[in-house]
């Protein structure tokens, strides 16, 4: 369970920090007016669908956090068998590193409100996201024609179960972004769109990242990377 | 002061809660069913939570005249049993309590407590209760598959759960996990929500010390949720791909009806850590709400601010982050590694120290007051009693050696009964006797509220106050029936049997209380707008009950926190929040 | 009033039915005297407070209830009280928590001289193997599960075949000595109860779990299962019996070890053979 206990510390540092920021220790029956509410002055103005991008997103991190947690329990166990990955993960990794470089292409081609940038980024964010999922398929494909089966072990039942749900979730970020990119296509004001293509770049850093570490999970970089923090610690 | 703009008070440039593009109902249809105003939604989620929750109430019934009488009734046989508390457990701590609390009170009384228009995504918390309908409806669907309803125990542990020898194997135990799914992710939508509604919704002046404690509880509760909620997610997700698909996640090799099965490999503890890991802040998800809604109920009614208001924020916030690490002290006897039981017990213990402050600071609240003994008031007090009650008894199972006697025996299910079951449930009463009149502008009957006060406290209390000591006495839980045991008295017997005439009794009272708040709805004494003289912002509105949008043209001001109750000095025993100090009354008077 | 003392009369009730109560735990008959005493000591300080609270509840009500013409007092927090509140109670906690960890260091702390018991569970009956001559017990695998070897017992393990096997009947003990029950479940989980002696853990399939005490009286106790186990959870029974080495050696004469069982199973299916040639 240290994964999740580690994002859970993470989540409480964050919130501490913002909590240290909110006068906790004043004596509210002391105060009285509305001088002691200092959020309008400080002109760190969120917009809300980001704060609220931003709490979804602690959501599945906790989820992804428990099932590495899962995860690292099991395959510390002597019975464990590694599956082979296919090669073809690789590819799929790169194509999903170029989807998250088009969409903040996008966005910054929206900070200078350039449209066909705007649209270019969009759409190849989209095409290598889709390619991305046809890529996670063909493993599974791959994986199933050698005979390692969703049943067959706990290895592999965790590898499609955790490829299984970071895809889900690639797929619900492309309901958003096809949805986006829909607007801009059809006009909507660029001033408007921002906000829409800078939370779909945020979502796609962070299932990229969720990615990498679930990547160095399955190829066991993690453990070796542990192993050398414990040994450097020792 | 209504027509103050609002950069021009005090001069501070305005902050970031300006409106909000407030969603317009055009039909019945919309206004009603499919709406996407927090207080209607609040509506229906409280009449589903308590329509299933009265499905909960039933079941403990038919658990009741099985334990008290046992063999009695030939309708109840073990099979049913099992799923009667599976069922019943199920329902109450997850369908009922937490849907309740965030779910009803929660879209209720944020916006309004923060002085919001509505929630900030409005159509994500539409969705939100359309998902959890749907969820309740895959539960109760599960009674008329084939096989009935899962008989594993609430707690749903592998490899039992799945396995032939356990009742509602075949498609009771899969709609239970697929409908679990859907109120996670339903719960999701709404949490988000308050989270974020809080975080960003609060109006000018309403800072986060000047917050009532029921949103701080709600608030805190909901941030648990939506990190704990994950963790039965992804037990739910595995186990149902064990049953369906054959995988072994939880699965070690073992012989089902002795016949050796495909699995293989599988570890049973790791879903009880998951179990666990989200278990345990469940427990904290339906108090904490709990405790910010006793501590309004008893400032308001005792006309006094509530005592150490700040150590009761700290006291939420600590609450609220040790239960994440005191998950496995429900598995002391699971097996695990004995050495984790030093640490968790350490660390549970060390909660009762948060706890334990803010029973204080309830009963200090009371000292030298001017206690008005409304019918909240009393829910208030039995509420003290009960979790006082049901909180000491959390130090005998916390503390790991003492918990290998008492697990697993009556004395658990008393102790979550009396800590999770009744004293939230006086809270929900508390609440709903205290908030009536803001939601219908009518107040409940005070003669039926106060029989159906004493009866339920004095008789939940007379269910679960001697169970203990049939726990003490060795009697296992989830037995449909003793049987012949030497080490089980003969008035052990009786002693149940007067345990489920009393529950018998309880429950009948509920019927009395569904009456009065059907009744009070067209023929209750007219509210007012401020019935109790209470401060906080809620009970402000220009309308009531309050009108779409909440405050009519302009959102409120907040000068002051939720609990000037008996000011030195001020005309009247309270003073609302958005009421401005004496020198900037004249000070805001631009044109 | 009246409410104020209906309040104090369920602090005085609860505490009449504690000392009056007929139902209280069973005569220990193990060494986890000292469980019992930290639960009393539990009771003791958890009583104390529950009175005092509600006693203090009731009097608040009693003496502050709503008259006309009476207004709170304004007191919005004491840091004092508050904090010496807070340090009574973090040593009332740690004096319920410090004997119980001492306790539970000796509950996970195995002494030598035990011998062990395996215990497996599976639905629903129990059965029971004990070390040979040896000492010593062999190793099992739910895999080799059959017919012939109910338990999984490792047919080619040289420790295994003194076992003594006693399937779906009653265990005997000799009083005074410690034991280590190994626990196993061959199918889901189950929890070996026996009120008397206080312990009791969790058997999860796949693996082997433990703890360890000592029978400090003789008698027939009763086992019961404590974790739900499926339908017929409840009826899952069996019996220990704790007697004097005498008649625990001769009951341990009259047992069956694995080599006889399987070898007798042979015989039997031999006999069989030329029964219906």
């Amino acid at each position: 369970m240290s994964a999740i206990i580690l994002f859970t510390v993470t989540i409480a540092a964050i919130a501490g920090w913002w909590l240290s920021q909110q006068r906790l220790a004043a004596k509210p029956w002391l105060e009285q007016g509305v001088d002691v509410d200092v959020r309008g002055e400080r002109g760190s103005s969120v917009p809300t669908a980001k704060i609220g991008l931003g709490v979804f997103l602690a959501v599945v991190g906790s989820l992804f956090a428990l099932l590495i947690s899962a995860y690292s329990m099991r395959n510390s166990m002597v019975d464990w068998r590694e599956l082979p990955l296919p090669r073809l993960l690789w590819f799929n990794t790169g194509v999903l590193v170029i989807s998250s470089v088009a969409l903040q292409w996008a966005l910054m081609a929206a900070r200078r409100d350039d449209i066909d940038g705007l649209i270019v980024g969009l759409l190849i964010g989209g095409a290598c996201a889709v390619t991305f999922l046809a890529g996670q398929l063909l493993v599974w494909q791959q994986l199933n024609v050698a005979g390692y089966f969703v049943a067959s072990n706990p290895a592999n039942s965790f590898f499609y179960l955790i490829t299984a749900v970071h895809g889900l979730h690639l797929m619900g970020g492309l309901v958003a972004l096809g949805r986006t990119t829909a607007k801009v296509w059809r006009g909507a004001p660029m001033m408007q769109m921002r906000l829409s293509v800078e939370l779909c770049a945020i979502y796609w850093h962070f299932l990229l990242l969720v990615w990498l570490i679930l990547l160095g999970l399955l190829t066991g970089w993690t453990d070796n990377f542990i192993d050398i923090c414990r040994q450097l610690l020792t | 002061m209504v027509d103050i703009p609002f950069d021009e008070v005090a001069g501070i440039p305005p902050a970031e809660v300006g409106e909000v593009e407030l969603y317009h109902p055009h039909s019945w249809w919309t206004r009603y069913v499919f709406s996407q105003d927090a207080k209607v939604i609040a509506v229906q989620y409280s009449i589903t939570a308590m329509s299933i929750g009265m499905v909960a109430l039933v079941l403990s019934w038919m658990m009741r005249l099985q334990l008290g009488f046992p063999g009695t009734f030939s309708f109840i046989d073990a099979n049913q049993y099992l799923q009667f508390i599976t069922m019943h457990g199920m329902i109450m701590v997850i369908y009922l309590l937490t849907a309740l609390f965030l779910g009803g009170f929660g879209n209720y009384l944020i916006p309004l407590m923060v002085g919001a228009r509505d929630m900030v995504f409005p159509y994500v918390n539409m969705l939100s209760y359309w998902v959890y309908l749907l969820a309740v409806l895959v539960l109760v669907a599960t009674f008329f598959v084939p096989g009935g309803p899962t008989g594993a125990g609430w707690t749903l542990y592998p490899p039992q759960a799945i396995l032939s020898g356990t009742p509602g194997q075949d498609w009771g135990i899969i709609l239970m996990l697929a409908s679990l799914i859907l109120f996670i992710i339903g719960f999701t939508m709404g949490g988000l929500n308050y989270v974020v509604t809080v975080l960003q919704a609060r109006t000018r002046g309403m800072t986060l010390m000047r917050m009532p404690l029921t949103v701080w509880g709600i608030f805190t509760a909901t941030v648990m949720a939506l990190l704990a909620f994950p963790a039965l997610f992804v037990a739910s997700v595995m186990l149902l791909l064990d049953r369906i698909l054959g995988t072994s996640f939880f699965m070690p090799t073992l012989v089902e009806m002795g016949q050796l099965t495909k699995y293989g490999g599988g570890s049973p503890i790791l879903f009880q850590h998951l179990f666990w890991f989200f278990g345990h802040p469940e427990v904290y998800i339906v108090a904490l709400p709990a405790f910010g809604i006793i501590s309004d109920l008893i400032s308001t009614h005792a006309r006094k601010n509530i005592f150490g208001y700040r150590m009761m924020v700290w006291a939420i916030v600590a609450i609220g982050a040790l239960s994440f690490v005191v998950w496995a002290h429900h598995m002391y006897v699971s097996g695990m590694n004995p050495y984790f039981g030093f640490f968790f017990a350490t660390t549970t213990l060390i909660i009762a120290i948060p706890t334990a402050i803010k029973v204080y600071n309830w009963v200090l609240t009371l000292w030298r007051g001017d206690i008005h003994l409304t019918v909240p008031m009393l829910f208030a007090l039995a509420f003290i009693i009960t979790f006082v009650n049901g909180g000491l008894t959390g130090l005998f199972l916390g503390n790991v050696v003492v918990d290998v006697p008492l697990s697993d025996t009556m004395f658990v299910v008393a102790h979550f009964h009396m800590v999770m079951g009744i004293a939230p449930i006086m809270a929900v009463f508390g609440g709903i006797y205290h908030w009536y009149p803001k939601v219908t502008g009518r107040m409940l009957n005070e003669a039926l509220g106060r029989f159906h006060f004493w009866v339920t406290f004095i008789g939940a209390y007379a269910v679960f106050f001697p169970m203990h000591y049939l726990g003490l006495l060795g009697m296992p839980r989830r037995y449909h029936d003793i049987g012949e045991t030497a080490f089980v008295p003969a008035s052990a017997h009786d002693l149940n049997a007067f345990m489920s005439v009393a529950a018998l009794i309880v429950g009948f009272a509920q019927l009395v209380f569904l009456f009065n708040l059907i009744w009070s709805l067209f023929k209750g004494k007219e509210a007012g707008s401020n019935p109790w003289g209470a401060a906080s912002l809620e009970w402000q509105t220009p309308e009531t009950p309050p009108g779409h949008g909440n405050w009519g043209k302009e959102l409120p001001i907040v000068y002051r926190w939720a609990y000037d109750y008996s000011v030195p000095g001020a005309a009247r025993d309270f003073v609302p929040q958005n009421e401005p100090p004496a020198g900037l009354a004249t000070q805001g008077a631009h044109p | 009033m009246a409410v104020a003392l209906v309040l104090l009369l369920v602090a005085v009730a609860s505490v009449l039915f504690h000392i009056y109560s007929p139902w209280w735990w069973t005569p220990i008959a193990s060494n986890w005297r000292y469980i019992d005493d930290t639960i009393n000591l539990t009771f003791w300080i958890t009583g104390a407070v529950f009175c005092a609270v509600i006693a203090f509840m009731a009097y608040c009500v009693f003496r502050f209830h709503h008259k006309e013409g009476r207004r709170a007092a304004y007191n919005p927090e004491n840091k004092k009280l508050e904090w010496w509140l807070s340090i009574v109670t973090a040593v009332g906690v740690a004096a319920m928590l410090a004997p119980g960890l001492v306790v539970w260091h000796q509950f996970v702390t195995v002494p030598d001289d035990a011998t062990d018991v395996e215990v497996v569970g599976q639905q629903w009956m129990w059965s029971y193997r004990l070390p040979g001559k040896d000492g010593r017990l062999g190793t099992s695998d739910a895999r080799l599960i059959s017919p012939d070897n109910p338990l999984g017992l490792n047919p080619n393990d040289p420790n295994g075949q003194d076992d003594i096997v006693v399937q779906n009947d009653d265990l005997h003990l000799p009083v005074g000595k410690s034991v280590k029950v190994l626990l196993r479940s061959i199918d889901v989980l189950h929890d070996f109860y026996v009120p008397e002696f206080r312990a009791k853990m969790d058997m999860i399939p796949g693996s082997v779990t433990y703890y360890w005490f000592t029978p400090t009286r003789t008698g027939t106790f009763d086992v019961l299962c404590a974790e739900l186990c499926g339908v017929a959870h409840a009826q899952m029974r069996s019996r220990v019996i704790v007697e004097e080495a005498k008649e625990y050696h001769a009951w341990l004469e009259r047992q069956r070890t694995f080599a006889e069982l399987s070898g007798q199973h042979d015989v039997a299916k031999a006999a069989y053979k030329t029964g219906s040639e």
